[in-house]
């Protein structure tokens, strides 16, 4: 009985993670996490960036536009961009050792968060533009 | 310490004083050079207009008023002998305002005579024998001054310095001269850390650092001659990742400069650093610099913790591993990441006995201390006694961001930029993001 009460509570959350991965909710926890590794000390906690040095994440056409463009700048890094008529400066490394789906995930999470709201990456949006990118 | 001060009729009687002293030496023409310069009819619109700013924190007796608003990217700021002030901004707009001349010809204690000129942005500016200095990211010019501290020849400025290396890291070139026809020129870094691929995880250093080749130190050239580059220039100091902030400390013969230390300990070496570590470290140094200093970037950092040269990590270092012995110690060591932008070593009368040879050091406010909660947006002040420091560091005017809040999260209000001291000993303190200009006073 109390075996049984585990194996449905265990297919329960096992349904709810299915779900929430088709609609990104997992991947924006993962995504946070990859975010407050990887970015939160140039872009900041609430995505806003730093002026004249880090961009920010929130509402500009970088984040909400193309999904490859956004991609490739996680791949081959970025420096000296102009967002919204405001300069920035500062260096982004290229986070080619990231992989696919943590990518995807990070995206996600930047692309859902700060206010912003557009669609999820998904893992196989990134492989098949990490292998078009060189 | 510090308290908030609010006496809004401090600032027009002492501009009015400055002014009456100003006319009774002779030494300067009251009618500002020449241009219209009637005496204020009216003295209700002048108390108002060099208003208090009490936002801004200072110890007791100081007031800070601001006297110029919306310059834009306001970066170094010298104010000549006769009150009038000039201020580079960070860029040029529409082709002709990388200099802002301000002058108050009606002697209210508030600029309102704005002049502006110079096709380029950058950040270095200073006066020296006759003339105007100022620095682009790439070259350094000089206009000749008339009497009045006018510009003759705003549109054909002599292109002194040209060529430096401008790789948009670290790319501002400030400038300091000395009594002996020097002019000293900071050429940061264009990295971080020397590793092959900028700020990139994993990827090793470079060996030697080459970059020190041609940047990462301060170059001293001849103040008077054109056409000067590199090959003319004395490599004069090295090992330095970035200065912004320098001043010619007259009381020592020497030039000193505040370094940008290194960011990204915790980023780049997790397993070596956790992010309060990161926070702290390394220190913002000051050094005094001699010809042929070496002050260790990339190879060391220096720790204000454990008071030591540490070896970096991407060196072989571990966090504790002492390094340098070639390289010298700083004079101070502040919190890390605090970005000092401005430096100047206060000669006047007019602050307490306790400020005269000492050093303020605007901070820009940090970015690098995340998730931490960020630090500066502030001037901080050294006191010092036959060319050391003195005593320790303390901050003198606090709350540019407008609250511990904004301070926190670095959405400041204002970041203060550049220092300069006016000929009645007043400090000037610059903004360079809404480009607002303090003039700070005291009186007993």
């Amino acid at each position: 009985m109390y075996c049984t009460r585990i194996f449905y509570g265990a297919s329960a959350i096992a349904l709810a993670l299915v779900f929430m991965s088709q609609t990104g909710k997992s991947s924006i926890a993962r995504g946070k996490d990859v975010y407050s590794q990887q970015c939160v000390a140039c872009h900041q906690a609430d995505g806003m960036g730093v002026e004249d040095t880090n961009p920010s994440l929130v509402k500009t056409k970088y984040v909400l536009g193309d999904k490859a463009a956004l991609v490739r700048i996680i791949l081959k890094g970025m420096q000296g961009v102009t967002i919204d008529d405001e300069r920035y400066r500062n260096v982004m490394a290229p986070h080619v050792d990231l992989t696919d789906q943590q990518i995807a995930d990070v995206l996600t999470y930047v692309r859902n968060s700060f206010g912003n709201k557009a669609s999820v990456v998904t893992a196989a949006e990134v492989k098949a533009i990490r292998a078009r990118t060189k | 310490m510090n308290q908030l001060i609010n006496k809004s009729t401090t600032m027009p009687r002492k501009a009015l004083h400055l002014a009456l002293g100003l006319c009774m030496t002779g030494l300067f023409a009251c009618n500002g050079g020449g241009n219209k310069g009637e005496p204020s009819a009216d003295s209700t619109k002048t108390a108002q207009s060099s208003a208090v700013d009490s936002t801004i924190k200072l110890p007791s007796g100081f007031t800070a008023a601001t006297i110029a608003e919306d310059l834009g990217k306001a970066r170094h700021i010298v104010v000549a002998p006769n009150g009038v002030i000039f201020v580079k901004l960070g860029n040029s707009k529409n082709g002709k305002n990388g200099i802002v001349r301000l002058q108050d010809t009606n002697g209210d204690g508030k600029p309102d005579q704005t002049t502006s000129f110079g096709d380029y942005g950058g950040t270095g500016i200073a006066i020296k024998n006759g003339y105007l200095y100022a620095s682009s990211d790439e070259d350094v010019y000089r206009y000749k001054l008339d009497s009045n501290f006018n510009v003759t020849n705003p549109d054909n400025p002599e292109k002194i310095i040209s060529g430096l290396l401008n790789r948009h890291e670290h790319e501002s070139k400030s400038i300091a001269l000395d009594n002996d026809g020097n002019i000293y020129v900071n050429i940061g870094a264009y990295s971080n850390a020397c590793q092959l691929e900028d700020r990139k995880k994993g990827s090793p250093a470079q060996k030697p650092c080459k970059i020190l080749d041609s940047a990462g130190g301060i170059w001293q050239f001849k103040a008077d001659k054109p056409d000067q580059t590199y090959g003319t220039g004395v490599h004069y100091a090295t090992g330095l990742r970035n200065v912004v902030g320098l001043d010619w400390n007259t009381a020592t013969n020497s030039l000193f400069v505040m370094q940008h230390g290194r960011d990204q300990l915790h980023d780049l070496f997790p397993d070596m650093y956790d992010t309060k570590q990161s926070a702290e470290l390394p220190a913002e140094c000051m050094y005094e610099l001699h010809k042929g200093s070496n002050c260790g970037w990339p190879y060391i950092y220096y720790d204000q913790v454990q008071h030591k040269k540490i070896q970096a990590p991407e060196y072989g270092g571990d966090g504790k591993k002492e390094g340098g012995k070639d390289a010298q110690d700083p004079v101070v060591a502040f919190p890390g990441h605090m970005a000092p932008n401005g430096l100047l070593f206060y000669t006047g009368n007019q602050f307490p006995d306790k400020y005269k040879n000492g050093a303020f050091v605007a901070f820009h406010g940090s970015w690098n201390r995340a998730p931490e909660p960020q630090k500066g947006f502030f001037v901080a002040f050294v006191p010092f006694n036959n060319g050391k420091p003195s005593g320790d560091w303390e901050v003198f005017a606090d709350n540019f961001s407008g609250s511990p809040e904004n301070t926190a999260a670095a959405k400041a209000d204002h970041r203060p930029c550049g220092l300069a001291q006016g000929p009645d000993g007043s400090l000037y303190v610059t903004d360079d993001t809404k480009g607002y200009v303090w003039k700070i006073s005291y009186k007993k």
